[in-house]
């Protein structure tokens, strides 16, 4: 009862993202302790820390693809323990690995992905994605025959293939040159609905400060710094960045 | 009751479109299986008289080691580029998940099934074949397939998995391995009665539908992480 009274709540609240008492361990090793997180709807939040902070854990929670041992998880306002299914609908995931079948070509890749999501005018929306990443003239080519940079933008189509509320994207920038990430980031931020609420993880502060509306520093499965774009004082955030880089595990 | 039948279908669709491209999963079961009734063949004196009651044990070794080496392949493609990610993201029920691979590794073993059966047919010169042999590889198929997927999704992140593979399936499976020998023996040497098949078949049926019901479940568990 006490769960349903919740959950009716956070559904009015205008928040994209909430976090509360979120812990995840494998085995002995505890990488989210008490981790909290609010993000508007709309807004992009950039996550920074070194190997092992607990980003790719943070985002796979997020995705539905991990269980939380602790805590709880509302994606518009949808719970990842009630409602898992409604926000897989909802998000578009790219991790490291790209997901594709490699044996299958793009655009049977994205057919098989849309199918799964049901999505109707698939054709259309297969032409527009690819289009987006172009890949348009790869489309036929099996995945294991394209490079790394284009499996990553076949992986990015195929998450925005559906047109989700939310991105949840771990380290987007890798393989891709900066002509690309600059051609295919509005489309990122952008649905057709309105802004897509993001949670990135990344290394790179460039390309992480340019996309960012918040910026926040994951050490130790907790939250360290975490300041809106606007007010962020650039000095202390490169301070955290190289601090966080040096620091040990 | 749409939006639970259509994803198994498009990822069974899937399995066998790649399999069609890759062959990866067929061809080596169904040389596994052949080897092994051609090695029986030459080893064994196999007479008229003899082969109606050696054959069950023969077929069935056959089908069993081959639908093994199947199963271990069975979530090789969802290991690529970690595609299985990919489809556990998706906004559709891990039992969907597990019924859409489970129907397109019933459909290989299917497949190899009926090519090896007519070569053994003629290497054994065995003319006992009927519908209710048919109908019972069929049953026994279908329970193969019910336990292999869920150990071969289990046995998918393990490093040694071609050793867990069997380890975990076969005694699971030893029930269903049992009837579907005793069944076929009982309808090739046509010495048992009606209701003693039909006890075996019962078997296989109750083993069928126990795993139909719990491999999905444990399926979405194992899936988990």
């Amino acid at each position: 009862m006490m769960r349903k009274i919740a959950y009716s709540k956070i559904q009015k609240e205008p928040l994209g993202i909430r976090v509360e008492g979120l812990s995840k361990s494998f085995g002995a090793a505890s990488v989210l302790r008490c981790f909290d997180l609010t993000l508007e709807r709309g807004k992009r939040l950039v996550v920074f820390g070194r190997n092992g902070s607990g980003k790719t854990t943070l985002l796979k929670l997020l995705s539905t693809r991990y269980r939380p041992d602790n805590g709880e998880i509302w994606i518009n306002g949808n719970s990842t323990h009630l409602e898992p299914d409604a926000i897989r609908r909802s998000i578009g995931v790219v991790l490291h690995d790209p997901m594709l079948y490699e044996d299958m070509t793009c655009k049977e890749n994205l057919r098989f992905f849309g199918n799964m999501f049901d999505l109707d005018d698939l054709s259309d929306r297969i032409s527009d994605v690819l289009g987006k990443v172009n890949l348009v003239s790869q489309k036929d080519q099996k995945a294991r025959d394209l490079s790394h940079g284009m499996q990553k933008r076949l992986s990015i189509a195929r998450a925005l293939l559906h047109d989700p509320d939310v991105l949840l994207l771990d380290e987007p920038e890798s393989g891709l040159d900066k002509q690309m990430l600059d051609d295919v980031g509005p489309f990122l931020f952008k649905s057709t609905r309105g802004n897509r609420t993001i949670v990135m993880a990344t290394h790179n502060s460039e390309i992480g400060l340019k996309w960012a509306d918040e910026v926040a520093f994951l050490s130790k499965g907790t939250i360290v710094y975490r300041a809106s774009r606007v007010d962020m004082d650039e000095g202390r955030f490169h301070d955290i960045f190289l601090e966080q880089l040096e620091s040990a595990p | 009751m749409r939006e639970f039948i259509r994803p198994i279908f498009v990822i069974a669709w899937k399995d066998i479109m790649l399999e069609l491209r890759t062959k990866d999963i067929m061809v080596s079961a169904l040389i596994f299986a052949l080897m092994v009734i051609v090695i029986f063949n030459f080893a064994l004196n196999i007479t008229p008289a003899t082969v109606e009651y050696l054959a069950p044990g023969i077929l069935w070794l056959a089908f069993a080691f081959a639908g093994v080496l199947a199963m271990g392949r069975a979530f090789i493609a969802e290991g690529d580029k970690g595609s299985l990610d990919g489809l556990l993201l998706c906004p559709v029920s891990r039992d969907a998940i597990f019924f859409g691979k489970m129907i397109s590794m019933f459909i290989f073993m299917v497949v190899i099934e009926s090519l090896v059966l007519p070569i053994f047919v003629v290497l054994f010169n065995f003319d006992s074949i009927s519908f209710n042999l048919i109908g019972i590889i069929f049953l026994g198929t279908l329970g193969f397939a019910t336990v292999g997927t869920l150990f071969s999704a289990i046995a998918f992140n393990l490093r040694s998995r071609e050793i867990m593979l069997p380890l975990l399936f076969f005694p699971v499976v030893t029930p269903i391995i049992i009837g579907v020998v005793e069944a076929s023996s009982g309808v090739i040497t046509d010495t048992v009665n009606i209701i003693g098949i039909g006890r075996w078949v019962g078997l296989i049926v109750v083993f069928d539908a126990i795993f139909l019901v719990v491999c999905p479940w444990a399926f979405g568990v194992a899936m988990e992480e």
